[in-house]
């Protein structure tokens, strides 16, 4: 972008090519004429008194306003690079042991974590995110489709690798359903708002067991329908490439379709997870293990098959379950039940 | 490092967004490594967070404003604060302060500026923030893992709209997770020796109507000085 061939434009051309910069000038409480003025006359224009107030002299102003564009343009740029392998090179237990193997992770696969409370699963997580590089406890490095990421990079926050989902997690925010997914989507730069959202509520709806409309405030679905927005809204829209999912609770959400809507729009799926239906799910289980991993198990032939019959058991309980939500009696026999 | 340089940093944020832990968690292995941490908490009517210091072990200087507009208090007391830290023979001293009316920031050119603040608050609050998010070059996200991760990336996003230079780090102040980084920033802070002659970062409130000066009965007859008036027409 040239700043001073932009100041030779009519403002209003500039907004339609920058609509961020909206933000910028909302933020200094400067209001945008619906006149024909060209950019540079209308930053030229602005009271100095005002701007006084925000510490601001015309000069700075075009400054700042220059390099709010070059930032913004550069997220939108790094918002579009994915990365497709994440490597987890080998550590230290607590212990001083060596572990065995590095870990490499890939888009479109669903990994779990299992291994007891206080077993090292934060502290593996917590190396991802910080994109460890041997300075942390454990000793262990991540690369970025094979790379060390750059330190200034790293130190700036600008990538972060996680997002998280878990049940203690709650919409603060109160607004629709539609203006929750909008609000994300700007924030993202996402050029076709309306159809973003649009995928991210049609998806959401199809995880959740209890319908809503694009009109319901946030804080007022159910737990269910809140986990499927959120699972919804990290598949489509979130810039983090691995997805780690800290238990989805059993009721409300169908869990299964919820890990192929991630695999589908490319995640990396971790997983903390001890039910044994969701972690057959996985490609492999990583077994931590005094702050290690201790071992790699890939997912067996005869775990898959035992699988399918885990995932007819669960549709059994799961229309048990729709029964009780109905208000109906459950006469059942056991025998039956488990045949 | 060359005697009497130490490393100081001001970190500033609302008002209970977690700033004490996050430095806690932050100097715990700090500490841990053998560096000789102090810390000055500036605050307005009482505060026990030096309580929380001293239970951790660390060295705390607590200043209450009182009467006086917090920000003022703040800035002519750093310069001492500084001095102390250096008697005291500190590898590093944080002044924690709470930034109440959002409309001032404690930063100061060539010194360490973080600003702490958390997602609770909502995701206006980037913008209603000012100078003390604005002017910081480290910004700390705190209480992230209660909120949904669309309003984690929102939040950032507005962050960096508002100050484009900073890192921004998401650090969970119960845990510490994420404070790795901060310590990096922590032990990478530019060294002082004294602020004799350094400058604010952003000018404090133009201030002096009869209401800093102790009157307290509303009038047109009771306005002298620096005031402004709203347009009601």
């Amino acid at each position: 972008m040239n700043f001073e061939e932009l100041l030779q434009r009519p403002l209003r051309e500039v907004l339609q090519t920058y609509p961020y910069l909206r933000d910028f000038f909302a933020a200094l409480a400067i209001s945008l004429p619906n006149s024909t003025i060209g950019f540079g006359e209308f930053l030229a224009g602005q009271d100095t008194a005002k701007l006084e107030e925000f510490s601001l002299g015309q000069e700075e102003l075009r400054k700042q306003c220059a390099e709010f564009i070059n930032q913004m343009e550069l997220f939108k740029v790094q918002g579009d690079q994915r990365i497709r392998e994440i490597t987890v090179k080998a550590g230290y237990d607590k212990n001083g042991q060596a572990e065995k193997q590095d870990l490499i992770l890939r888009t479109g696969e669903v990994v779990c974590v299992v291994g007891p409370t206080g077993s090292g699963k934060s502290r593996l997580l917590a190396d991802i995110e910080c994109l460890a590089q041997a300075d942390t406890p454990s000793g262990r490095s991540v690369l970025l489709d094979g790379q060390a990421p750059d330190q200034r990079q790293r130190l700036s926050g600008e990538q972060q690798l996680v997002a998280q989902l878990s049940q203690n997690m709650n919409f603060v925010m109160d607004l629709s359903v539609e203006e929750f997914i909008t609000m994300h989507a700007e924030s993202r730069l996402v050029v076709d708002i309306e159809h973003t959202v649009e995928q991210v509520y049609t998806t959401a709806v199809s995880l959740a067991g209890e319908s809503f409309s694009r009109q319901t405030p946030v804080t007022a679905l159910s737990g269910g329908q809140s986990r499927a927005l959120m699972i919804a809204d990290v598949a489509c829209l979130s810039r983090s490439p691995i997805v780690l999912i800290d238990e989805i609770e059993n009721a409300g959400v169908d869990r299964r379709q919820a890990l192929q809507i991630l695999v589908q729009e490319e995640k990396i799926v971790l997983i903390a997870t001890h039910d044994p239906l969701l972690a057959l799910s996985g490609d492999r289980r990583l077994v931590i293990r005094n702050g290690g991993v201790a071992s790699i198990i890939e997912t067996s032939e005869e775990e898959r098959q035992g699988l399918l019959q885990l995932a007819e058991l669960d549709h059994r309980l799961n229309r048990l379950r729709e029964q009780v939500r109905a208000g109906e009696r459950l006469d059942f026999d056991l025998q039956q039940f488990f045949q | 490092m060359s005697k009497g340089l130490f490393r100081f940093i001001t970190v500033a944020g609302p008002p209970s967004c977690g700033k004490t832990s996050v430095i806690l968690r932050t100097i715990e292995p700090l500490i841990a490594q053998g560096y000789k941490v102090g810390v000055v908490k500036f605050d307005c009517l009482t505060s026990e967070d030096h309580v929380r210091y001293q239970q951790a072990g660390v060295t705390v200087k607590k200043g209450l404003a009182g009467s006086l507009c917090p920000d003022h208090f703040f800035i002519a007391n750093i310069e001492q604060a500084v001095q102390w830290g250096k008697k005291k023979g500190f590898d590093l001293l944080i002044s924690e302060s709470a930034g109440l009316c959002n409309r001032c920031s404690p930063h100061i050119r060539n010194v360490m500026a973080v600003c702490v603040i958390d997602h609770l608050s909502g995701v206006h609050t980037p913008r209603k923030i000012g100078p003390m998010l604005k002017t910081a070059d480290v910004v700390v996200l705190t209480k992230g893992d209660i909120v949904s991760q669309a309003e984690r990336e929102v939040f950032a996003f507005r962050v960096r709209q508002v100050n484009s230079r900073a890192a921004v780090l998401p650090v969970n102040g119960l845990t510490g997770q994420g404070n790795l980084l901060l310590q990096q920033h922590f032990q990478q802070a530019p060294q002082v020796d004294s602020l004799e002659g350094r400058k604010l970062r952003f000018t404090m409130p133009a201030a002096l109507c009869s209401y800093c000066l102790g009157e307290t009965q509303i009038g047109e007859d009771c306005q002298i000085g620096n005031v402004k008036t709203m347009d009601f027409s």
